[in-house]
């Protein structure tokens, strides 16, 4: 069950002849593969592929009535392992991930893959997580493509040649036996857009029949003397083959005039970028009508080099746009020309910045240089181009620098995960600080503020096994963390396994929330819903045991803060040997809440008896020191200004975002901070016995009250 | 660039000035960015246009910064516009923020300008989180936001959108869709706006409402929707026919003994030491303040409008009602306490409130209530305070409104009586005097000093570790003033450490003002 349901996107995959498809980049390629006839889809979630993980896993009907096999991958490494399926047999088969990431986990079975070649169609689609926003190292895919040698798409950010990209890459890779790469960036995948759609086609050949009708062939199996065949082949015959269709499927683009004395080559995911800047420059009107030859390469691998050529040879100069680093197109291309003679002087990085996201502005000063140092006059008379520089060095503006806040990410209203660095954050005011190694999920936000826990990350899955070094006996243990997701994605083997078979000593925390929840929340072996399509409810207990976990302890609600606490301390104290792994259990809050909240308001309706719960702050009781918020950091809990002349700080508040998740009066507890907080409970449709007891209990209460304000001093005298 | 370049007299090619409409929305994740987004693509497209639009989903939706951007543009003669994927800075036509910070940060990335942004932004804060951990007060000044919009925005429609949204049952998003149709930028009619709300259905009819609460509020610029009003402060009793003649002869007192300046500041004190205790330590409370004003007066006060008066009457106030567990029980158990609660919680007449108390009383908490005399005795007995401490500390889940649990709050409220001979206000008072002390002894050679020196007493808050930590703070900042006290600079000296030590909770920055003092001092 992810974040949300994708039934109405389920529906676009049904579109057919002369319909539109309306949506999202990433929704056409997954329409896309099915109109290429793909016989199977696997992969691994992640931003920005996500949902086309989701929507295939929400549409089952439409992959039966097809007879395409669907799964969700363990890792990057089982989905590109997947795509042997199409080693011997003429199936289609394509998945997907996140990209450098996914891209090297996969990259074993993806050499191998490329090594022996393949018969059936294979796609590979890689959601480039690079530029402003990403959430990972910052690399390119390139490289891989150019190591395996597996040919690289990157189609303009533009559904139609997107999906007709796909369409033609399958061919690509049945007709060269190699696997195809599709490269969309980030923003591409979540673009809105349309297409016109096709009927969806049935694989011509399935699974089923594969299966039925096993075939071998040793010579596709990367062993020698193969593996040194397979080499040749790559280079002659397989690339041949590619840099011949894409010539005569004309997959790569020209645009502008024929001739001209300059021109601009680019990666096809900088074209619309690349015109906005020429339009800045009087140099193309919004409708792609530009002035300069453009050489579009929808494929930047492999190069090919007679229409670069043809592009170069009677130009004085070419600039290069490629996003990244290093420059291997830059490269590529200077090569070509030299090899052939051609005296274009090929401009790129040094215009341009060698890294970061090539935007509009970047390419406008790098477009301009570029031209002032080859052709000014196309420069014209130079009309404004837009410039926020005079706004931003205004004094006002400059000021405004120093005032706003930054806004990092953080746990949600409610996280479970947030009473679990609550109490390390207490263990941590107790027992020194220690050596702690994060992983890669929601959890990693416990780096940022309130918490500021955990010293490095290495990669999904892996926080436990980057504490391997620290197996010595020292005053303090390691500690790492890890989430559900990174345990089953690797983590169980790199990280516990690893642990226990070299005896280290160390604290093991794996934040068990039922999803890969940074992902959007999909289910995985240990999630706690039915899946009637997926075997769930594995317990991450019971596999580390059986992989020889001894000091093993299950905490089934994190938001017990105190025994939270605890448990940690004994993990770090316990004179027992061996990995001392914890497993903290909570529901993901928004997963639960778009659970819960629909049932929760039918019941109130229906008149059942419900309890809703909410905190609060006394504010009068408060002292505005915020120590619940350095343990905390929940979105509703906030500070708010009293108009008390006696006060200067402001209070902590909670807001009605408030989940009544129990964190708040746990720490307050934990920590001893202060008796400020409540918890309300508030009995909807209340029986008859509770509206007799409330009754009975606030008739005396008043009348105490009553009787102690009667006792007060009057202070209207001084309101 | 060579110059005769800049002679040439070629015209711009045609079309090139013709850009499409840009659209910058920024929000925090969890806001509706992507509702708001899809209708206006959705409204672009209702009218034949090619709408697209971006944005970076991912880690930056949990609760963080994050934008959406869309353009749109007519189709010439069957050709689609191409269609950047992010905004340039000047060149957005609109900058919608869903929050007032970051309205600024839209600012600072360049997306608006005088020559072409619209700026809608709803002025409301959500508060970030190094707002919220600083010890003081972390609030971002919003007046800079103000103040960059004025010279950044060609047009700007700036009000409390969340409020007016809430207020109509609806989301943020309805009310920004709103205020975008009202501003005009898109040609496109008010209705056809409608049509792309009530097309979705579900919700509709609170987001129509918003939408055209927001529209008329753009339109007519009528007043903000005022935020829902503060439920009435706890504790104050239903006024009895005669008000107390005791306190009406302190209030009387007050104005005569007191300046002009001083006097709002003393009343709320006055309100407050009562309140917390009786009329008797209302007399106290004038008394000290009496001192402490003749002290002010001989040191020229009145060329100053008192500051140090009003200092007092402020501070003097706030060391008084020093949070101790009956001051916490009483608050607790008040009539006006249960009231508050009911009207945050918008209940209606059917639903019952139980409210469940997270307490942690140490032995610390039950000393400060006894005697004087007896709590010191029990704490030269380290054994037998351990083995109270054990049966004491502990959490303990108090539900307020159930008899028993009332009853024992009711009592522990109750005990005001011993309060004045209780050990805790032993130590208070000491400390109090001490405090007084050295604002006194400054004020007469360093007025300011003197006025610092009172004010430091922000640093003392907070209940068990953190009380002691703000104690702590508290009497290293007056040692340090101690060292400078002679100097010219001494009260610019003072008021550094105050506002270091109200920077961070571990007192880092404290300690780094100090050590620089200590260098020359």
């Amino acid at each position: 069950m992810a974040e949300r349901s994708f039934a109405r996107e389920v529906e676009d995959l049904r579109l057919g002849d002369g319909d539109t498809f309306r949506g999202e980049g990433i929704l056409a390629i997954t329409k896309a593969l099915l109109q290429s006839g793909v016989a199977y889809v696997g992969g691994y979630q992640g931003s920005p592929i996500s949902h086309l993980m989701d929507v295939l896993a929400d549409a089952k009907d439409v992959l039966d009535d097809l007879g395409v096999v669907f799964q969700s991958s363990a890792n990057e490494a089982a989905a590109a392992a997947m795509l042997s399926a199409s080693v011997m047999y003429p199936l289609r088969g394509a998945v997907a991930w996140k990209s450098t990431v996914g891209t090297n986990v996969a990259s074993d079975a993806l050499a191998n893959l490329a090594s022996g070649g393949v018969t059936g169609g294979t796609m590979i689609i890689v959601g480039e997580d690079y530029g402003e926003g990403s959430s990972i190292m910052q690399e390119r895919t390139h490289a891989f493509a150019m190591k395996s040698q597996m040919w690289l798409l990157d189609p303009r950010p533009d559904h139609e040649c997107i999906v007709n990209l796909i369409e033609k890459g399958f061919e690509l890779s049945e007709f060269s036996n190699t696997p195809v790469m599709l490269e969309v960036r980030v923003r591409a995948c979540h673009m809105h857009g349309s297409f016109a759609c096709k009927d969806n086609v049935k694989p011509a050949h399935t699974i089923k029949d594969a299966l039925n009708n096993p075939k071998r062939d040793v010579n596709r199996i990367v062993l020698p003397p193969a593996a040194y065949e397979h080499e040749q082949e790559k280079i002659k015959t397989r690339m041949p083959a590619a840099m011949g269709f894409i010539r005569d499927n004309k997959l790569n683009e020209w645009m502008g005039p024929k001739h001209g004395k300059v021109g601009i080559i680019m990666q096809g995911g900088m074209y619309n970028n690349v015109i906005r800047a020429l339009q800045y420059l009087g140099l193309s009107d919004a409708y792609g009508n530009t002035q300069v030859p453009l050489y579009v390469m929808n494929v930047t691998y492999p190069v090919i080099d007679t229409e670069v050529a043809e592009f170069c040879v009677d130009k004085d100069a070419v600039l290069i746009v490629e996003e990244g680093q290093p420059e291997y197109l830059e490269q590529a291309i200077n090569t070509v020309l030299r090899r052939r003679d051609i005296q274009a002087r090929v401009h790129g990085k040094d215009v341009l910045p060698m890294g970061g996201d090539y935007t509009a502005q970047v390419l406008l000063g790098g477009v301009r240089e570029f031209l002032e140092k080859t052709e000014p006059r196309l420069l014209g008379n130079r009309p404004p181009a837009p410039d926020a520089a005079p706004v931003l060095n205004h004094p006002a503006v400059e000021k405004l620098k120093q005032v706003v806040p930054a806004r990092p990410p953080g746990l949600c209203t409610g996280c479970p995960e947030r009473p679990i660095f609550a109490a390390m954050k207490l263990v941590e005011e107790e027992l020194g600080q220690h050596h702690v190694s994060a992983d890669i999920g929601c959890h990693l936000f416990s780096i940022l503020p309130p918490f500021n826990i955990g010293a490095t990350t290495m990669g999904f899955g892996l926080g436990p096994a980057s504490t391997s070094a620290f197996n010595v006996k020292a005053d303090k243990r390691s500690i790492a963390v890890m989430g559900d997701g990174g345990f089953w994605h690797n983590g169980l083997t790199s990280g516990i396994g690893n642990a226990v078979f070299n005896k280290h000593d160390g604290v093991f925390v794996i934040v068990d929330n039922f999803y890969t929840s940074a992902t959007g929340g999909q289910d995985i072996l240990s999630s706690r819903a039915v899946n009637k399509r997926r075997d769930t409810n594995n317990s991450i207990v019971k596999a580390v045991k059986g992989i020889g976990g001894q000091w093993v302890r299950q905490l089934d609600r994190t938001y017990d803060v105190g025994k939270m606490r605890d448990t940690l301390k004994e993990a770090l104290t316990t004179k027992d040997e061996g990995p001392k792994v914890i497993v903290a259990s909570s529901e993901c809050m928004l997963n639960k809440q778009r659970r819960v909240k629909p049932q929760i308001n039918k019941a109130i309706k229906d008149g059942v008896r419900i309890v809703k719960e909410r905190f609060g702050v006394d504010e009068d009781v408060c002292t505005g020191d915020h120590a619940c918020i350095r343990l905390s950091g929940c979105p509703s809990l906030s500070v708010k200004q009293l108009d008390d002349p006696l006060r200067d700080d402001p209070v902590a508040a909670i807001d009605n975002t408030c989940v009544g998740c129990g964190n708040c009066g746990e720490v307050a507890e934990a920590a001893v901070l202060c008796p400020s907080f409540y918890r309300a409970d508030v009995i909807h449709n209340p029986t008859r016995w509770d509206i007799f007891k409330s009754r009975v209990a606030m008739a005396v209460i008043g009348w105490l009250q009553r009787r102690r304000d009667r006792r007060r001093p009057a202070l209207e005298a001084l309101a | 660039m060579r110059d005769e370049t800049i002679r040439l007299a070629l015209p711009a090619a045609g079309e090139a000035t013709e850009r499409p409409i840009s659209i910058a929305i920024v929000a925090m994740g969890g806001q509706g960015g992507g509702v708001l987004t899809d209708w206006i693509v959705q409204l672009a497209e209702n009218h034949g246009w090619v709408a697209q639009s971006t944005s970076v989903p991912g880690v930056a939706q949990r609760t963080g910064a994050t934008i959406y951007y869309i353009e749109a543009m007519p189709p010439l003669d069957g050709r689609k516009p191409i269609l950047s994927l992010m905004p340039t800075p000047g060149d957005v036509d609109v900058v919608m923020a869903a929050e007032f910070m970051e309205a600024g940060r839209s600012i600072l990335r360049g997306l608006v300008t005088p020559d072409r942004t619209t700026l809608i932004a709803s002025n409301h804060r959500s508060f970030a989180i190094g707002e919220k951990i600083a010890p003081g007060n972390g609030i971002a000044d919003g007046g800079a936001v103000t103040g960059a919009i004025g010279v950044a925005a060609k047009t700007e429609i700036i009000f409390d959108l969340n409020a007016l949204a809430i207020a109509h049952g609806s989301v943020i998003s309805a009310a920004m869709f709103g205020a975008l149709a009202a501003a005009g930028v898109l040609p496109f009619s008010r209705d056809s706006y409608l049509d792309v709300i009530r097309a979705v259905g579900k919700g509709a009819k609170a987001s129509v409402e918003t939408f055209e609460a927001a529209f008329d509020r753009v339109k007519t610029g009528a007043a903000d929707v005022a935020a829902p009003p503060q439920p009435k402060q706890a504790g104050n009793p239903p006024s009895p026919a005669t008000p107390d003649p005791d306190l009406a002869a302190l209030v009387a007192r007050l104005k005569q003994e007191l300046p002009e300046p001083a006097l709002t500041m003393a009343r709320a004190g006055l309100k407050k030491v009562v309140d917390f205790q009786d009329v008797a330590y209302g007399t106290e409370y004038l008394d000290i303040l009496k001192t402490l004003h003749m002290a002010d007066r001989n040191a020229g006060g009145g060329a100053r409008a008192y500051a140090f008066t009003e200092a007092a009457a402020k501070y003097l106030a706030n060391a008084m009602t020093y949070d101790d567990v009956i001051r916490v029980a009483d608050l607790k158990t008040r009539a006006g306490r249960r009231a508050r609660i009911e009207t945050e919680l918008e209940m209606s007449g059917g639903q019952l409130l139980q409210t469940t108390e997270f307490m942690h009383p140490r032995m610390e908490e039950v000393m400060g209530v006894l005697p004087a005399g007896f709590g010191r005795w029990l704490g030269g007995k380290p054994r037998l305070l351990g083995w109270l401490d054990r049966r004491v500390n502990r959490g303990r889940r108090v539900r307020t409104y159930s008899l028993p649990w009332f009853l024992a709050l009711y009592v522990v409220g109750g005990l005001r009586g011993l309060r004045r001979r209780s050990l805790r206000h032993a130590i208070e008072t000491a400390h109090r005097d001490g405090w007084l002390k050295a604002a006194t002894d400054a004020v007469g050679t360093n007025y300011q000093l003197g006025v610092e020196i009172l004010q430091c007493r922000r640093l003392v808050k907070g209940y068990s570790d953190t009380h002691s930590r703000g104690l702590s703070k508290f009497d290293k900042t007056l040692a340090a003033i101690k060292l400078v006290e002679r100097r010219e600079d001494a009260a610019d000296w003072a008021r550094r450490l105050r506002e270091a030590a109200l920077k961070d909770s571990a007192g880092k920055e404290l300690d780094g003002v100090i050590q620089t003092i200590k260098t020359f001092a």
